[in-house]
């Protein structure tokens, strides 16, 4: 099975993406920013990095790119899309997912490991995840989740909230100045997907936490679930 | 055809988290400013368009404006005509133009 990960013009985790895909035992396929031709992949990664230098609005520029015509396609039928960091900033500027990533409450930037927690397991980017947190970096600016209190409810409602920054103590770090919430995220949210679940976004680099040489392989937990998820579609077709 | 030259200033919408208007703010003390408040950054972007009529161009900017320069979401702008000059320039004109270059 071939799954895809997209290089935009300063994509800089596109490499570490590829590698976890093949670490997970799928074939990975390099997707160039310029073209909306997907390859027959069955799954599609958008990386982190700074897509076109991150201008105007952390993936605005990025939205507009002829391969995003491809992948907005490819959701719409149903194919799953995991946006990281700078993909889900990608996924949320062209509304394949809820919500906005403000510029992070401290101002700087934040490169660090994070603990957060998924919020269900029967989700297609979390069912083999075990439940426990997770230690996974952070390396982005922007990544203040944000969306309206009524669009808040409406997701927790519906179960579109997939991961939260948790506490030491593995409870959601829910008020923005918790210094376990790295960014000021509302309600602690790192990671959410769309109404019909095969869209995911999230501020976390699980691919930098994909085998154990890296220092954990708690990242392939969802890369893992998300795998299976787009090798069962494809099965499906 | 005549040329527009707008600006379109961003906003954060209010109630937004404003973290660079809060750091502004945060600043005023050092230079002993204490009458500034409600401290808001934005963004400003210039540009121009070519059309026959400013109706037909503020149509332009209003869609590039809630597309491209700002997140409804998030973000609320407005748009300011700065000037508009006609630029009827004949095919000759033109043509010598760019012979010159």
């Amino acid at each position: 099975m071939r799954i895809g990960v997209v290089t935009f013009p300063d994509s800089n985790s596109d490499v570490d993406a590829l590698n976890a895909l093949a670490v997970a035992g799928v074939e990975p396929v390099s997707l160039w920013h310029e073209s909306p031709d997907l390859q027959g992949v069955a799954g599609i990664i958008l990386p982190g990095g700074f897509a076109y230098g991150d201008y105007l609005r952390a993936g605005v520029i990025a939205r507009f790119s002829p391969v995003m015509r491809g992948v907005s396609d490819f959701a719409a039928k149903g194919g799953y899309v995991l946006g990281i960091c700078n993909g889900f900033q990608v996924l949320a500027e062209s509304r394949l997912v809820p919500g906005a990533l403000l510029r992070n409450r401290s101002l700087r930037f934040a490169c660090k490991l994070v603990a957060i927690k998924p919020e269900r397991l029967d989700s297609p980017f979390t069912h083999k995840a075990t439940g426990a947190p997770l230690r996974i970096p952070i390396a982005h600016g922007e990544g203040c989740y944000y969306a309206a209190d009524a669009t808040l409810d409406e997701l927790e409602r519906d179960g579109q909230v997939l991961f939260r920054y948790v506490r030491p103590d593995g409870e959601p770090a829910l008020e923005p100045d918790d210094p376990a919430n790295p960014n000021g995220s509302l309600r602690a949210i790192a990671g959410v997907c769309n109404a019909a679940g095969n869209v995911a976004g999230l501020m976390p680099h699980p691919e930098r936490m994909s085998e154990s040489i890296l220092g954990s392989d708690d990242g392939m937990q969802l890369i893992g679930s998300f795998v299976e998820s787009a090798r069962a579609w494809e099965t499906g077709r | 055809m005549s040329e527009f030259h707008y600006a379109v200033n961003v906003l954060p919408k209010p109630g937004i988290l404003d973290p660079q208007g809060r750091a502004v703010e945060q600043s005023l003390p050092h230079l002993n400013v204490t009458t500034v408040s409600r401290v808001r950054v934005g963004r400003r972007v210039e540009l121009t368009v070519t059309a026959d009529a400013e109706s037909e161009a503020r149509r332009v900017v209003d869609g590039l404006a809630q597309e491209l320069l700002s997140n409804p979401l998030i973000e609320a702008y407005t748009v300011e005509l700065l000037e508009a000059t006609s630029s009827v320039v004949s095919t000759a004109d033109s043509a010598a133009k760019v012979t010159r270059s």
